[in-house]
């Protein structure tokens, strides 16, 4: 239960970047399971180097985070690589992106080599809690503050602030605010980075839990791509309420048979796309 | 000009066993089963307009048919393993059609890769049936009923088997010429310029989205049993969906809008995969910026390169 809410939290982290470039620049971005990948080895490194240089070991996270923010700095150049293509046809874009997840899959390699990258020693940092007969480590409940809270701040963000509301009138209507004086180029590079940064903080949380590998990115984007389609694509709340299901039902479907795990998220994505193609919390804000 | 071309490409095919070198010969295999497989999502594609990205479902469904035929239940007449995967593929076809061409774009893209992504994760978990992550065998096909026993391996992949796929590879290109330049092709093409005006004129657009889905399966499916043959394996990454990213990047490579550019697609990209694979380990890196270059410059693929026609119709 709380292992599908910590991977839940993770996904969210995830989606929500993909949610929000797709609902400014139409883009399905499937690079953004590369940018999660990105986070997770950079964290290992990070962490590696700052407990070398004796940070004392409960403050890793922070490392993590701050790991998963510098990373947001390749946002930029891969924008401007996109907007080359930002009045092409969408399968166009989506044939980009994929480009790009190649590309970084072998930068991974070129850097951090094939071997899975591990971090288990700080896991446990926390310790444990006994909550209804199982063991629960004190970080998963961490991950799960972070990733609430990051939900909360991003619906501050984009409700509350002047920055949201311009994202939220671009995805609403382009021409519009274009016309309204709203400089597009600018927009679209901070969405894009601010996605980008959320996948990368993403992959960065979670790696003290598991294991950094280059697959781990192709994996993730297609769990990332259920819980937007679930949740309904461009929509900040469906994309919790996504990774919420999505993540429920894998620790759900482990727990019973686990080898219908994957199966039974795609089933009902399936059933998501027929019955609801919207999504189940059709586009609220941005 | 073109016609020169395609004459001089068909004799250097057919005389390929006689000079080219047996490793060159082994890597025209993959090519002639890959471009029997975009000829069909070509037809989804750059005929109708709609992008899959888990048309790979269907290439791994035939493999696995080849491998459940020959593996399981002792059938080894290549004929009736490709009507198999035919059969198989229209059957999966027919309901996954009949939901998929009911959404356009990016919908049909993400429930295409649902489809795929699900077909991956029960070949991949179900092991008793599907062999899991090692897959099935896929044992050497009898030709039209001979078992050429008396060949080695690779004997028999670049001696009868290279002429049965080439001949099968050219089959199938003239029924996809048929269809294409049929009346019901012609619609096809109607449909992607402009669904509601089709609709307007009389087309029933679901219904022919639907067939086109269907004659795209059957390619896979085929095209993916013949590619069994060679590797000797049908395994789950053949579903995965990066498989099925790479077909679209094939197909882009060759030219999406030229009926030709699905073979040269396929082509180029397995000999140009052998090459830079030869020279680095990181050819994923040199695949991406290959593709990233055409899909922002040169979306016409190289057959659009050659074209004459001014001006890019992505």
């Amino acid at each position: 239960m709380l292992g599908g809410t910590f991977h839940a939290a993770v996904l969210f982290l995830v989606a929500a970047g993909l949610q929000l470039v797709f609902g400014v620049q139409r883009i399905l971005n499937l690079a953004c399971g590369s940018f999660y990948a990105l986070g997770a080895y950079l964290g290992v490194s990070a962490v590696t180097w700052a407990l070398g240089a004796g940070l004392p070991a409960p403050l890793f996270v922070v490392v993590l985070i701050a790991a998963g923010l510098a990373l947001a700095a390749i946002g930029p150049p891969v924008e401007r690589i996109l907007r080359t293509i930002y009045d092409r046809d969408e399968s166009f874009q989506l044939l980009l992106t994929f480009a790009l997840v190649l590309m970084f899959e072998d930068v991974i390699r070129f850097v951090w080599g094939t071997a899975p990258h591990q971090l288990g020693s700080v896991y446990l940092v926390y310790g444990q809690l006994r909550i209804g007969g199982s063991t629960v480590p004190v970080y998963n409940l961490v991950v799960i503050a972070a990733g609430g809270s990051i939900a909360l701040g991003m619906g501050w963000l984009l409700t509350r602030t002047r920055f949201g509301r311009i994202v939220r009138a671009t995805a609403e209507n382009r021409e519009m605010s274009e016309a309204l004086g709203v400089d597009m180029t600018r927009v679209y590079r901070r969405v894009f980075t601010l996605g980008v940064a959320l996948g990368t903080v993403g992959g960065a949380l979670v790696i003290p839990a598991t294991a950094a590998t280059s697959e781990m990115g192709i994996e993730l984007i297609v769990e990332a791509f259920a819980v937007v389609v679930i949740g309904g694509l461009g929509s900040m709340r469906g994309a919790a309420a996504g990774a919420l299901i999505v993540g429920l039902l894998k620790a759900g479907a482990i727990a019973v048979w686990p080898e219908v795990e994957m199966l039974a998220v795609y089933v009902v994505v399936i059933a998501v796309l027929v019955l609801r193609p919207a999504g189940l919390f059709a586009r609220a804000a941005a | 000009m073109a016609r020169t071309a395609g004459g001089l490409a068909a004799l250097a095919v057919l005389a390929a066993p006689w000079v080219a070198p047996p490793y060159h010969l082994t890597l025209l295999l993959p090519a002639f089963a890959y471009g029997i497989v975009l000829l069909g999502l070509n037809l989804l594609f750059g005929t109708t307009g709609l992008l899959s990205f888990g048309h790979a479902l269907f290439v791994a469904l035939g493999a696995y048919t080849a491998a459940a035929l020959t593996t399981g239940l002792g059938v080894l007449h290549l004929e009736a393993i490709l009507a198999a995967a035919a059969g198989a593929a229209a059957l999966v076809a027919v309901p996954l059609g009949l939901l998929c061409v009911r959404y356009v774009k990016i919908y049909f893209g993400m429930l295409t890769l649902a489809f795929g992504m699900l077909f991956y994760s029960f070949l991949y978990k179900f092991y008793t049936l599907t062999g899991g992550d090692e897959g099935i065998r896929v044992l050497r096909p009898l030709l039209l009923g001979r078992a050429f026993g008396d060949l080695g391996k690779v004997e028999f992949l670049i001696g009868p088997f290279y002429y049965y796929a080439l001949a099968l590879l050219a089959v199938a290109t003239l029924v996809m010429w048929r269809v294409v330049r049929s009346p019901f092709g012609l619609c096809l093409r109607a449909i992607r310029e402009n669904p509601d005006k089709a609709a307007a004129v009389g087309v029933s657009v679901r219904r022919y989205r639907f067939y086109a889905f269907v004659i795209a399966a059957v390619f896979g499916a085929v095209g993916g049993a013949l590619l069994a043959v060679p590797t000797g394996l049908a395994d789950p990454l053949l579903a995965y969906w990066t498989h099925s990213g790479n077909l679209v990047f094939m197909l882009l490579l060759g030219g999406f809008d030229h009926f030709l550019g699905p073979l040269v697609g396929a082509l180029v990209f397995i000999l140009l995969q052998d090459t830079v694979m030869s020279l680095t380990a990181y050819w994923r890196f040199v695949f991406g910026a290959i593709l990233a270059v055409v899909v922002i410059f040169f979306p016409r693929g190289l057959l659009g390169l050659l074209d004459p026609r001014a001006g890019r119709s992505a």
